[in-house]
């Protein structure tokens, strides 16, 4: 077994092979990156929303709450279905990227911006007052007194999230987008030893990811003394 | 474009989804039970085992946080067979969820297991409390409040992890929602109709742990997380 599988590794580890375990880890990297960021903008805007208090609002509060509520509810294979049928009725030609791009952004805004929320909560309510008394906007008061001190609360979940969020990328690979699982897929079904080709990939990950978590566990100890 | 909603299609076969969802509950109870046996063991490992208990946790842990539970169960479910060991899709899929929570929940037992402080454990002895006594009162209220929401929360997660059973054609909730979806080809639809399934699934496992959480273990804060 051991024997086989060393003489395995010189045909598996072609230069070929290799650009394509490459190519598929950037866009495993690029679509967790694009996800997150993408997710990241528009979930502080959800939060924004939610901490507005006109009536005016109230249809587009309830929605915001609607959404974080409903999406980090349902698994994101499911979520990736939907999008996958559904893109096809609104537009048809749409790369299967771009499939998976939105599938991805639609979790990530949910999940972000639950970890901002608690951010924002982290704040005391007294200073948010004290900035009202002191006639901000409400765009000020997040600007200028919750986001200083909410980012410490909020970058360690979101970075332990974003570890989270490469893994998840895998189930891309069911739409057919060729990230490092489908790669995996592919080069066993050319007959390499699934073994070697799945360690190979479970390797790629944590490659990928291990760095992500260090730094923030790292940022988590910075902050964690910073703020007291 | 034009798209004409047809769910009558797809209620048609509720019954049989509703039992994918059960043998979905079934996985992620046992995936989380055996996880939480092994993550208890680790915990303990990582708190007061030697330097070789303590090392090989972790890097159990680090490992299994890193990787996609994804490509650890293809593993499971494609490279084993290669040394003999053929696993059924539906053992394969738990099992690559229990070893994948055994590492989360040996984190979240260890946290737990640190909540206990020393001075609490004196001032019980203080009071002439017995072992038994201490671990009644003191050390087994404290991990269980501190660790409950955590342990609720990851529940949850993984009723909604067991959906990547159906990519190794458990036929679970998701797995189900194809096998219906391949055949009338409402896709939309039959996805629309789990997808609602998942949010009751979720709301009705987190309602009830938060309700227990409340009055078994004193957890303070809101039902829903």
């Amino acid at each position: 077994m051991i024997e086989h599988l060393l003489s395995e590794i010189p045909r598996f580890f072609t230069a070929s092979n290799v650009a394509f375990l490459a190519a598929a880890a950037g866009r495993t990297l690029l679509l967790s990156v694009a996800g997150c960021v993408i997710g990241f903008t528009i979930g502080f805007a959800l939060v924004c929303i939610r901490q507005t208090h006109s009536p005016w609002l109230a249809p587009a509060r309830l929605t915001a709450i609607a959404y974080i509520e409903v999406f980090r509810r349902v698994p994101f294979l499911v979520i990736l279905f939907l999008v996958l049928f559904a893109i096809q009725v609104v537009a048809p030609t749409a790369s299967l990227f771009t499939i998976a791009l939105v599938g991805v952004c639609i979790v990530s805004t949910a999940f972000l911006a639950e970890i901002i929320r608690s951010g924002f909560e982290s704040v005391p309510r007294q200073q948010i007052e004290a900035a009202e008394v002191m006639n901000f906007t409400r765009l000020q008061t997040i600007r200028m007194v919750v986001a200083p001190q909410a980012w410490k609360v909020i970058l360690p979940p979101a970075f332990a999230f974003m570890v989270m969020f490469i893994k998840d990328t895998a189930l891309a690979s069911q739409v057919g987008v060729v990230e490092l699982t489908f790669t995996g897929k592919v080069l066993s079904n050319r007959g390499f030893s699934a073994t070697l080709t799945f360690g190979t990939i479970l390797l790629a990950y944590f490659i990928l990811s291990y760095p992500l978590t260090r730094l923030g566990r790292y940022l988590e100890k910075r902050l964690a003394t910073s703020r007291h | 474009m034009e798209y004409t909603f047809q769910f009558g299609q797809a209620f048609m076969h509720l019954p049989y989804l509703l039992g994918g969802a059960v043998l979905s509950l079934e996985i992620a109870f046992i995936a989380f039970w055996g996880g939480a046996v092994m993550g208890l063991l680790g915990a303990y490992a990582l708190v007061y085992g030697g330097p070789v208990a303590r090392h090989s946790a972790q890097g159990y842990i680090t490992f299994f946080t890193n990787t996609p539970a994804v490509v650890q169960i293809f593993f499971l479910f494609y490279a084993l067979p290669e040394v003999g060991i053929v696993l059924s899709s539906f053992t394969a899929v738990t099992l690559g969820l229990m070893l994948n929570s055994a590492a989360y929940l040996a984190d979240i037992q260890r946290a737990g297991f640190l909540s206990v402080r020393q001075t609490e454990l004196d001032a019980a002895e203080t009071l002439g409390m017995s072992k038994l006594q201490m671990l009644r009162y003191v050390i087994v209220p404290h991990i269980a409040r501190s660790i409950y929401p955590p342990l609720s929360g990851f529940f949850v997660w993984l009723v909604l992890g067991s959906s990547i059973g159906a990519l190794y054609g458990v036929e679970e909730l998701t797995g189900r929602a194809l096998n219906v979806a391949t055949e009338n080809l409402r896709t939309i639809e039959v996805f629309l109709i789990v997808a609602a399934i998942y949010i009751a699934l979720t709301l009705a496992a987190s309602l009830s742990l938060g309700l227990v959480g409340r009055h078994v273990f004193r957890v303070k804060g809101g039902l829903l997380r």
